[in-house]
C-alpha cells in the first residue's frame, strides 16, 4: 500500500510535469520534459554514477562524523552545567550563521577536495543531532530517576543504564533529520568549489545550458536522499523502539 | 538485609511560605504495615518521598530516623503507582536493575526464584509492553523484593489496577513483604482496611490513628469487620474534607 501510493504520487508528478511542458511549449533548455531527462540520464549514467559516488562518500563520512560529534556534545551538555552555560549559546549562534556563507571559508581552510564537503555536511547536521539527543537526555521520566536514586545508583551509571537508553528515540529522530540535511550540506560545499560530485555536475550542466543533464543530476540527488533516509530509518528503528 | 527497624517521622513541610503539612509525628512499627490514608494533595506522597530521600520541592524541618540509628534513605525500596519498568529492558533485566545500577554482580538464582514466585517465569525475556498491567506490577514487586531492603515504601502501587487484580496484588505483596517495615500510601479506604496493621488517616488538620480490624492482614475482601473499618475510614475522610 505504501509503495503503491508512492508510485501513484510519482506518476502524478511526472504527469503534471509533462503537461506543463506540452502546454507551454517551453524550449528544452528552459524546462526539459521527463522523457528527455530520463533519456539523458541513461546516456550519462556512468558519468552520473561517478559523481553520485563522490557525493555519497562525502555525505556518509559527514553523517558518521556529525553524529559522533553531536552525540559527544550532547553527553557533555547533559553532564555539566558549565558546559550548558558556555556551549549552548554558541551552538545556537552557529545555527544562526548561514552555512552558505561559511562554505567558501571551509574551502579556503580545507581545500578543494573531500574534506571541505564533509565539513559542510557535519556543520549542517551537527545541531539537529546534538539538540535532539540533548533534549532526550534532559527529559528522562522523573520516576526512573527516583527509582535509581533509591537504588543508590551513581550519576554515571544512571546516565549509562537509564538516561542514554531513554534518549535513544530522540537521537533516532535527530539522525533521520540529519540523513535529509547531510546531502544538502555536501552539495553546497560542491557548489562553492569542487571538481567532482553531483553539485559540481549540476553547476557544470547548468552553465552549459544542458538543463536536461542538470535535471538528471538533481533527480539523482533526490533519489539518493530518499534512499539514505529510508536506510537510516531502518537502521534506527531499534533505537526508536519501533517493532521491525 | 539488616533487621527491620522502627521508623520515626517528625516534622513539617512547606513550599515557600505556604505550609504543605502542619507539624506531624508518624511512627512506623518494625516489621509491620502502616497504611497512610488520605485524599489527593494532603501531602502523603511528600511524607513518603521525604523518607525515601527523594526530591519533593518542599522545605522540610524535622527528623526522619530509624530505631537502630542507621541511615534510612539507603535502606529503602520504593514502588510507585507507575510500575517504572524500563521499556527497553526485559523482565529479568528490570528485576535486577538495582544490581546493574550499582555495578554489582547479579544474583541470578535469586532473581529467577523471585520471578518464579511472581509467576512470571514464562515472561522472563519479554519486554514490559508485552505484559498486562497486573503482570507489570508483579515485575515491579519482584524488583522491589530483589533489592531486599528492610524498609519498603509503597506509593499507591495498586491503584491503577482493576479490582480483582488489585486484590490479588495486595495478597501477594502482603505475603512477600512480611517482616519488613512497610509504609503504604493510599487513597483507598478498602486497601487500608485490608492491609494496615496500623492505619493512619492524613488530612489538612493532621494525623488520626484508626483502629485496624482484628483479623490478621491481609484480611479477606468480604470480612465483615474489615468492611466496617473501610466504611468508617471513608466516613472519616469525608468528614475531615467537609
Amino acid at each position: 500500500m505504501k509503495y503503491l501510493s508512492a508510485l501513484a504520487a510519482t506518476l502524478f508528478a511526472l504527469g503534471v510535469w509533462q503537461a506543463i511542458v506540452s502546454l507551454t511549449g517551453l524550449p528544452k533548455f528552459i524546462l526539459p520534459g521527463p522523457a528527455l531527462v530520463v533519456e539523458t540520464w541513461w546516456q550519462n549514467r556512468w558519468l552520473i554514477a561517478e559523481h553520485t559516488w563522490i557525493t555519497a562518500v562525502e555525505v556518509l563520512i559527514g553523517l558518521a562524523c556529525g553524529t559522533f560529534l553531536g552525540v559527544i556534545t550532547a553527553l557533555q551538555l547533559a553532564n555539566s552545567r558549565a558546559a550548558r552555560v558556555l556551549v549552548q549559546p554558541m551552538l545556537v549562534f552557529t545555527q544562526a550563521l548561514p552555512v552558505f556563507a561559511l562554505a567558501p571559508l571551509l574551502t579556503l581552510w580545507l581545500g578543494y577536495g573531500l574534506w571541505s564537503k564533509v565539513a559542510m555536511a557535519v556543520l549542517i547536521i551537527y545541531f539537529p543531532i546534538t539538540s535532539s539527543f540533548f533534549d532526550g537526555l534532559m527529559r528522562t521520566p522523573t520516576g526512573y530517576l527516583d527509582l535509581a536514586r533509591t537504588m543508590q545508583a551513581s550519576s554515571r551509571s544512571v546516565l549509562w543504564h537509564i538516561r542514554i537508553p531513554a534518549a535513544l528515540p530522540s537521537l533516532a529522530s535527530g539522525m533521520r533529520l540529519a540523513a535529509v540535511y547531510a546531502p544538502i550540506g555536501a552539495v553546497i560545499g560542491e557548489w562553492v568549489g569542487s571538481s567532482q560530485g553531483l553539485g559540481y555536475l549540476m553547476l557544470l550542466a547548468n552553465g552549459r545550458a544542458k538543463t536536461d543533464l542538470m535535471f538528471a543530476a538533481m533527480l539523482t540527488l533526490g533519489v539518493f536522499s530518499i534512499v539514505l533516509h529510508i536506510l537510516v530509518r531502518h537502521a534506527t528503528a531499534r533505537m526508536a523502539g519501533e517493532a521491525h | 538485609m539488616t533487621p527491620a527497624p522502627d521508623l520515626i517521622f517528625e516534622g513539617q513541610a512547606s513550599i515557600g511560605s505556604a505550609s504543605l503539612f502542619a507539624p506531624l509525628s508518624l511512627s512506623l512499627a518494625s516489621g509491620q504495615w502502616t497504611c497512610l490514608l488520605g485524599g489527593s494533595g494532603v501531602g502523603k506522597t511528600t511524607v513518603l518521598r521525604l523518607i525515601a530521600g527523594l526530591d519533593t520541592g518542599a522545605d522540610f524541618s524535622g527528623q526522619i530516623a530509624a530505631s537502630d540509628g542507621k541511615p534510612v534513605a539507603e535502606r529503602v525500596a520504593y514502588m510507585a503507582q507507575n510500575d517504572l519498568l524500563l521499556p527497553w529492558a526485559t523482565v529479568a533485566q528490570n528485576v535486577s536493575l538495582g544490581a546493574r545500577l550499582r555495578g554489582e554482580k547479579i544474583d541470578r538464582n535469586r532473581r529467577d526464584r523471585l520471578i518464579a514466585r511472581m509467576r512470571l517465569t514464562d515472561h522472563m525475556n519479554k519486554k514490559p509492553a508485552e505484559l498486562s498491567g497486573g503482570q507489570r506490577q508483579r515485575v515491579a514487586l519482584a524488583r522491589t523484593l530483589m533489592e531486599d531492603r528492610p524498609i519498603v515504601l509503597l506509593d499507591e502501587p495498586f491503584s491503577a489496577l482493576d479490582a480483582r487484580t488489585r486484590a490479588d496484588m495486595q495478597d501477594l505483596a502482603a505475603e512477600a513483604l512480611q517482616g519488613r517495615t512497610v509504609l503504604l500510601v493510599t487513597h483507598d479506604p478498602a486497601e487500608a482496611a485490608r492491609l494496615g496493621q496500623t492505619i493512619v488517616v492524613m488530612t489538612q488538620h493532621g494525623l488520626t490513628h484508626c483502629q485496624p480490624p482484628p483479623a490478621p492482614a491481609p484480611r479477606k475482601v468480604d470480612d465483615l469487620e474489615t468492611l466496617e473499618t473501610q466504611g468508617s475510614l471513608l466516613r472519616l475522610l469525608r468528614e475531615e474534607a467537609a
